[in-house]
């Protein structure tokens, strides 16, 4: 990393979303860099747009105007099959509610991702059960997520993040429904993810204590940014 | 992993689903049983043969010709040998007791008829009895008929009870063949009505002929009925295939209405599947925007639903269809003699297939294309 090139790099973002007749701005005109390996907050009150922010960032929503490149690609740019393509292959997805497949065990569930990766049946297991204990989790593997915590479904959500080795893990108040003692571990678990093998993270969200982990802190308000508070080296 | 997926999407809701099932196999089930109501009534006409001809009067079945016609059309070239037969129409105890009659000329007809199979010992015993009756095995069994049985039938077209003993019974020579009729000697019926009504005495219903070269089918029948033309009794000659098809088109209606009523079926419970699946989708549809953030394509999406329901659908079918056999075993068995053939034929089971499978394809299409297009954004909205 020559810490010149921004992963993330946004230009005037702005977007709104149509209530009936008129518009209602989010975002209005966003610009900030995000460097490789960093590990980043976005806080702000409700309401204030970090998730529409997060979701711009991680290619599943577009925005009105302004440019948006990320891990090198116009993402603003790309169709919805390449977006896809591209989503599979830079970013990991950890959602507030986990999203796990109910059907599918912890291990399913982890490998679920690899499915669209060109890897053998024996590989995709392989990768995934390393993943799975890399979370602590490698003794519920068969284990349903309704047979889980909050705080294991959303450590099975990070090995599913973590299995494709994306570009940039984004997550959407990771902790926001756990109990404290599940957030710390899955707060501890993400910095680990940053410190040990250098992967960017994302975070939303809206508890002071949790953004601690993170190196930085955005504030997001009224659909700006409001600055950046380094927390730790 | 696809297919597990698919296939314990498909059991989430246990009971959901096995409702589904369940409605899907009584559906295929119907379906199937009433097409094969529908081919066994059409079974006659499948039996009947293209190499016979039928001579009757042209004016109406109900209309006898004179037996004289049967030295004349003997003469005809082409025609290898002929036989007669008269409606009898007799009740048996009650009218709901219903099997074909015929009065037939003993002599001839069996020679004609080789599906009917019959033992040699029986045969004689058929013939050396004036009042000798040869029965189908069907309507045996369903009557309780054994060699030897006094048999009386109230007639109607032929008035006062007749007396016959039961000297043979045939089977079938495969399972086309009509093995629910009842047979006995012309010479009977016409040497009695000699005696009380003698106007009625030497007359005909239909003549049986069979042709040396069936195609030239067309060219002999002409040929009989040229013979008739402007006497007393025209005729109207025809294969026993297309006698028989002319029989079951009087009463072409209720055949559509069977078809129409088992097309209704499927589409009833096609309408029931549809709405189950419409409704899994909309609970899923943040398992479906997961998915679709994580890079799933729309056409995984929409193989997981049309799999899904073509998993449910295929269930459903093949219990119904498994189910057909012994029930339209049981159906047929309970019909007695009103459908001599009633089996289940290799195209209704193709048919039954082809509607579950094409139930579970048609139930996915909304599903499928609402799942495919659902927004990420809102659809991960739609959890919160
Ligand atoms: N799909 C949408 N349709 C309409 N309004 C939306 C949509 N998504 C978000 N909004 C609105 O945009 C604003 C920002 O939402 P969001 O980004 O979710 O905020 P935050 O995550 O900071 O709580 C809110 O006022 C919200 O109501
Ligand atoms: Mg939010």
């Amino acid at each position: 990393m020559n810490g010149e090139a921004a992963l993330v790099s946004l230009r005037s973002i702005v977007k709104g979303y149509r209530r009936g007749q008129q518009t209602v701005p989010v975002l209005t005109g966003i610009t900030f860099d995000i460097m490789a390996g960093e590990f980043l907050a976005l806080m702000g009150p409700s309401g204030s747009g970090k998730s529409t922010l997060l979701n711009l960032i991680a290619g599943i929503d577009r925005p009105d105007s302004g440019q948006l490149i990320v891990a090198g690609e116009d993402i603003g740019q790309l169709g919805e099959a390449d977006l896809a393509d591209w989503r599979a292959r830079h970013v990991g997805f950890i959602f507030q509610f986990y999203n796990l497949m109910p059907v599918l065990s912890a291990l399913e569930n982890v490998e679920l991702p690899l499915l669209l990766k060109d890897m053998s049946r024996a590989e995709r297991r392989e990768r995934a059960e390393l993943a799975l204990s890399m979370v602590s989790l490698a003794d519920r593997m068969a284990h349903l997520p309704s047979e889980l915590s909050g705080g294991q479904q959303q450590r099975v959500a990070i090995a599913r993040a973590l299995i494709t080795d994306p570009t940039l893990i984004v997550a959407d108040e990771p902790t926001g429904d756990l109990d404290r003692e599940s957030a710390k571990d899955v707060l501890h678990l993400m910095q680990r993810l940053n410190d040990e093998i250098g992967k960017t993270i994302i975070m939303v969200t809206h508890d002071s204590r949790a953004a601690e982990h993170a190196h930085a802190i955005m504030h997001l308000e009224k659909g700006e940014l409001s600055g950046r508070e380094e927390v730790r080296k | 992993m696809l297919l597990s997926l698919i296939f314990r999407n498909a059991f989430r809701h246990k009971l959901r689903t096995l409702l589904t099932i369940v409605g899907l196999t009584v559906a295929v089930l119907a379906f199937g049983l009433l097409s094969t109501v529908v081919e066994a009534w059409y079974a006659g006409a499948e039996g009947a043969s293209n190499a016979r001809l039928i001579v009757r009067n042209s004016i109406s079945l109900v209309f006898p010709m004179p037996l004289t016609y049967r030295q004349k059309i003997r003469q005809i070239d082409g025609v290898k040998a002929i036989s007669t037969a008269n409606w009898f129409g007799g009740v048996y105890k009650e009218p709901k007791n219903y099997f074909p009659q015929f009065a037939v000329e003993a002599s001839t007809y069996l020679d004609l008829y080789p599906e009917y199979v019959l033992s040699d010992s029986e045969r004689k015993a058929f013939m050396r009895d004036r009042k000798g009756a040869l029965v189908g095995e069907k309507l045996a069994a369903t009557y309780g008929f054994r060699l030897g049985d006094t048999v009386t039938l109230k007639g109607t077209i032929f008035p006062g009870q007749w007396e016959f003993v039961v000297r043979g019974i045939y089977s079938g020579r495969d399972a086309k063949t009509d093995v629910s009729q009842f047979f006995f000697h012309w010479e009977y019926l016409n040497e009695t009505m000699k005696i009380r009504t003698p106007r009625r005495a030497n007359q005909i219903g239909v003549y049986v002929v069979e042709v040396a070269d069936p195609s030239r089918v067309a060219e002999i029948s002409l040929a009989i009925d040229s013979a008739f033309r402007n006497s007393n009794a025209e005729t109207l000659t025809e294969t026993e295939k297309a006698f028989q098809l002319g029989f079951v088109s009087m009463t072409e209606a209720i055949v559509v209405a069977i078809r129409l009523v088992s097309y209704l079926v499927i589409f009833i419970i096609l309408a029931v599947m549809a709405n189950t699946m419409a409704m899994t989708v909309r609970e899923r549809t943040a398992e479906y925007a997961t998915l679709k953030a994580l890079g799933f394509g729309p056409l995984f999406l929409r193989m997981l639903i049309y799999g899904e329901a073509l998993a449910i659908a295929g269930l459903g079918g093949a219990l119904g269809i498994a189910l057909t056999y012994p029930v339209a075993d049981a159906f047929g068995k309970a019909m007695g003699t009103l459908f001599p053939v009633f089996i289940v034929s290799d195209l209704t089971v193709g048919m039954q297939l082809a509607c579950a499978l094409l139930v579970g394809i048609v139930s996915a299409v909304f599903p499928a294309r609402r799942a495919a297009r659902v927004n990420i954004v809102d659809g991960l909205r739609s959890m919160a």
